[in-house]
């Protein structure tokens, strides 16, 4: 056994330097160049930190559009999704909790209305997006809350809207923090 | 046509596009025929030189396993001393704990085997050290391990009759330097420029929109996450794997990642043919395999776009299908396709959380994993395919009264009775061990362990048994993705799936390659009138129709009991 022994220590030590040093140094140089610095792109206002471009946070003020429902109530720090399954008892109460909240907030809001996304958590509990549907069923209220022209909403959700990938593949979506900072800058 | 079919179509093309160029090449590099990145030579030269290798030596089956076993043995003992102490190590910004024994036990034998099953969480269970050090490095080398294992059994086939079958290491090595490691490169870089953090930055902090504070683990993930998919290890830098914004920024990153993982399992079985000189044989074999695919891929999409029917009660929209446990920026299409991926090729990373997909989805992952031979892992994958030919050639020989014969070496006693014990090993650790957890939740669910019995399950009644059911499936086949309620960060979990891990990931190479070897050193019998070919395509419906009936005849009773239950009690 020795025989193999002894090489396979070298080639892990050599293959370490160059896995574990060489390639992710290099990678993480170069991510400099990226935006975000390779450390996540942050978006600022007035100086400070206020979010990540690609993280969702918790929005619960009828002035703001809400994202989905989180697991981990968008911990950042332990993603996870419910991994309640599609028969669970307690899970559908829990749904079902959820869209009694989206009715009372969003008065003449048809239960038909509602987009699956906005009544389920998401596989990370940090999902940035909701669907344009799930976006348009919140309008009224977001208007009404600021006293500002539905039109006028409308318009900045379309503005944040981000399309299928060249216009061909994958859902479009909307990305509910950069929305949310759209409407406080107004 | 809707968007989101249109790009589950457009990844598929494109991953053939990728990967039949690629098998061709990689039959020529292991070949060691001239190709373009034989720049890359002296690097490679270094490296034998400094790890004292001798590539002109040849070895037979016996002394490339007792290599491969080597080395894999030396990262056990290395990666479980280092996951225990990585709280006394540097690059630990977070200042994480050292891993309980059980739960570095259950990781290590995860990552060296391929499988990164994960009973830790990546934000809060490892250091930058560890994640770098260990879990990455495994996942080159062990991806690395599987291919050169499929390439030794490749060298069986492609002389007459040979016991010299190459260099472990050298194929060892060149898997790294002329595949894994240039294509990590390639969708690091991608990953990096389009959001995933890639920098050694520590935890950052900050107050939210509405006066939250929020922390936001980072780390060199785009680094993992290209190697976790290229080498179909599957194992999440962060705790979400790739439903994780950072792990997987947008629907293009989504489009990378699954077209990653895909490449090199389809590629090894055109490069398969071309370096046997048998190309007829490896597109039967593509074929049959794609079929599965198909198969498994159809159905698992359906079942998702029609969305849960207790949801529909509800009077709610779903219009584009179930989206717990999903992410917006992929939609039900693209996570249902990747799931099918991931589980049919025993990556195991997801983009989505399985256990809350719907129950027939549930049944189509677990019968993946299974049959564990559609595509299949890096390199291993075409191992447990060769088992299921040698079976097919033996059923085949005693339907028409034949001596079984496979590339013109008569398949005799010895090698049927490994590949039987190779078949017989999956359900056996599969059931046996369901059993023993289904067993130790109903009789012991009070026993005094970090996570006790009762409190394992998330989910009540038939889901419950799915969440045990998948977490032994996916341990056995390599696999490492999880129906993730299931409370397993506790010393049974840890060491049962540890256990099955590493029994379903070394049993399944050293088989094949020892049949391979045993054929390889048999005299040659040049194909004749009375030679039952397997490059038919009767010989290939006869392939699919024992991979289907040994898998319905094993994991049927197993399969009711869980999702098949679960999807006729919400018909009601």
């Amino acid at each position: 056994m020795k025989k193999y022994i002894i090489p396979s220590i070298r080639l892990t030590l050599v293959l370490i330097v160059l896995l574990c040093i060489i390639y992710p140094i290099s990678i993480a140089l170069a991510g400099r160049f990226s935006k975000g610095n390779g450390a996540g792109e942050k978006i600022t206002k007035n100086g400070k930190t206020i979010g990540y471009a690609l993280l969702g946070q918790s929005f619960t003020k009828p002035a703001y559009f809400w994202g989905r429902p989180s697991a981990v109530n968008y911990n950042a720090a332990g993603s996870a999704g419910s991994n309640k399954g599609p028969s669970n008892p307690d899970y559908l109460k829990e749904v079902q909790s959820r869209i009694d909240t989206l009715l009372k907030y969003n008065p003449g809001l048809k239960k038909s209305e509602i987009p699956a996304d906005m009544v389920t958590a998401s596989g990370s509990g940090l999902d940035p997006n909701i669907s344009e549907q799930g976006a348009t069923i919140q309008i009224a209220r977001v208007a009404k809350t600021r006293h500002i022209s539905e039109q006028k909403v409308k318009e900045l959700v379309a503005l944040n809207t981000i399309k299928p990938l060249m216009g061909l593949f994958g859902p479009s979506s909307v990305n509910v923090l950069k929305l949310n900072l759209a409407l406080d800058n107004l | 046509m809707n968007t989101e079919l249109t790009g589950i179509i457009a990844t598929f093309l494109l991953t053939l596009v990728i990967a039949i160029p690629l098998g061709k090449y990689l039959a020529k590099v292991f070949a060691g025929e001239k190709v373009w990145t034989d720049f890359l030579k002296p690097l490679e030269n270094l490296i034998y030189k400094l790890s004292g290798i001798n590539i002109k030596v040849q070895m037979d089956w016996k002394q490339q396993l007792k290599a491969l076993l080597a080395i894999n043995v030396l990262w056990l003992v290395y990666g479980f001393f280092v996951l225990i102490f990585q709280n006394h190590l540097p690059l630990n910004p977070d200042g994480n704990p050292g891993m309980t024994p059980d739960l570095a036990f259950n990781t290590i034998i995860s990552f060296v085997a391929n499988c990164n099953l994960q009973h830790y969480s990546g934000e809060s269970g490892v250091s930058y050290l560890t994640q770098q050090f260990v879990l990455m490095f495994l996942q080159f080398v062990s991806a690395a391990t599987g291919i050169a294992a499929a390439v030794v059994f490749f060298k069986a086939f492609r002389d007459k009759t040979t016991t010299q079958l190459g260099n472990f290491w050298e194929f060892f090595v060149k898997a790294i330097t002329r595949l894994l490691l240039p294509l990590s490169v390639i969708v690091a870089l991608i990953l990096t420029f389009n959001g995933t953090p890639a920098s050694y930055d520590a935890k950052d902090q900050f107050i939210s929109v509405q006066g939250d504070t929020v922390n936001v683990s980072r780390g060199p993930a785009a680094q993992f996450i290209a190697i976790k998919h290229l080498g179909t290890n599957g194992g999440g830098y962060f705790g979400a794997n790739s439903a994780h914004p950072f792990e997987n920024p947008s629907y293009l990153t989504n489009m990378v990642e699954a077209i990653s993982q895909t490449i090199i399992p389809l590629a090894m079985v055109i490069a398969f043919g071309y370096f046997i000189r048998r190309r007829k044989l490896a597109w039967t074999i593509f074929g049959v395999m794609t079929i599965g695919l198909f198969m498994l891929l159809i159905p698992t999409i359906t079942s998702e776009l029609g969305g849960n029917p207790a949801l529909a009660k509800m009077g709610i929209s779903q219009a584009t299908g179930a989206m717990e446990g999903k992410e917006v920026r992929f939609g039900p299409a693209a996570t249902a396709y990747w799931s099918t991926l991931t589980t049919v090729i025993s990556t195991g990373s997801v983009n989505g959380m399985h256990d809350s997909t719907m129950p027939l989805t549930g049944l189509w992952q677990l019968l993946a994993m299974m049959i564990n031979g559609f595509y299949g892992g890096c390199g291993v994958g075409i191992l447990n395919y060769f088992i299921y030919l040698i079976i097919a050639v033996f059923i085949s020989g005693l339907m028409v009264g034949r001596t079984p014969e496979f590339l013109g070496h008569k398949v005799e006693a010895r090698e049927i009775k490994i590949a039987a014990l190779i078949t017989l090993l999956s359900p056996f650790l599969i059931l046996a061990g369901t059993a023993i957890a289904s067993y130790v939740f109903t009789n012991h669910a009070d026993a005094a362990w970090a996570v006790q019995p009762k409190a394992w399950l998330n989910n009540p009644g038939f889901h419950g048994f799915s969440e045990m059911l998948y977490e032994v499936t996916s341990s056995n086949a390599n696999n490492g993705s999880g129906f993730e309620g299931l409370g397993d960060n506790n010393v049974f979990w840890n060491v049962l799936t540890g256990v099955i891990i590493f029994l379903g990931r070394f049993l399944p190479i050293i088989g094949p390659v020892a049949i391979a070897g045993l054929l390889g050193a048999k005299k040659f019998i040049p194909e004749s009138a009375g030679t039952l070919k397997t490059d038919t395509k009767t010989f290939a419906l006869m392939t699919l129709a024992v991979i289907l009936v040994l898998n319905a005849l094993s994991y049927f009773p197993a399969l009711a009991l869980g999702p098949l239950a679960e999807y006729f009690t919400m018909l009601k």
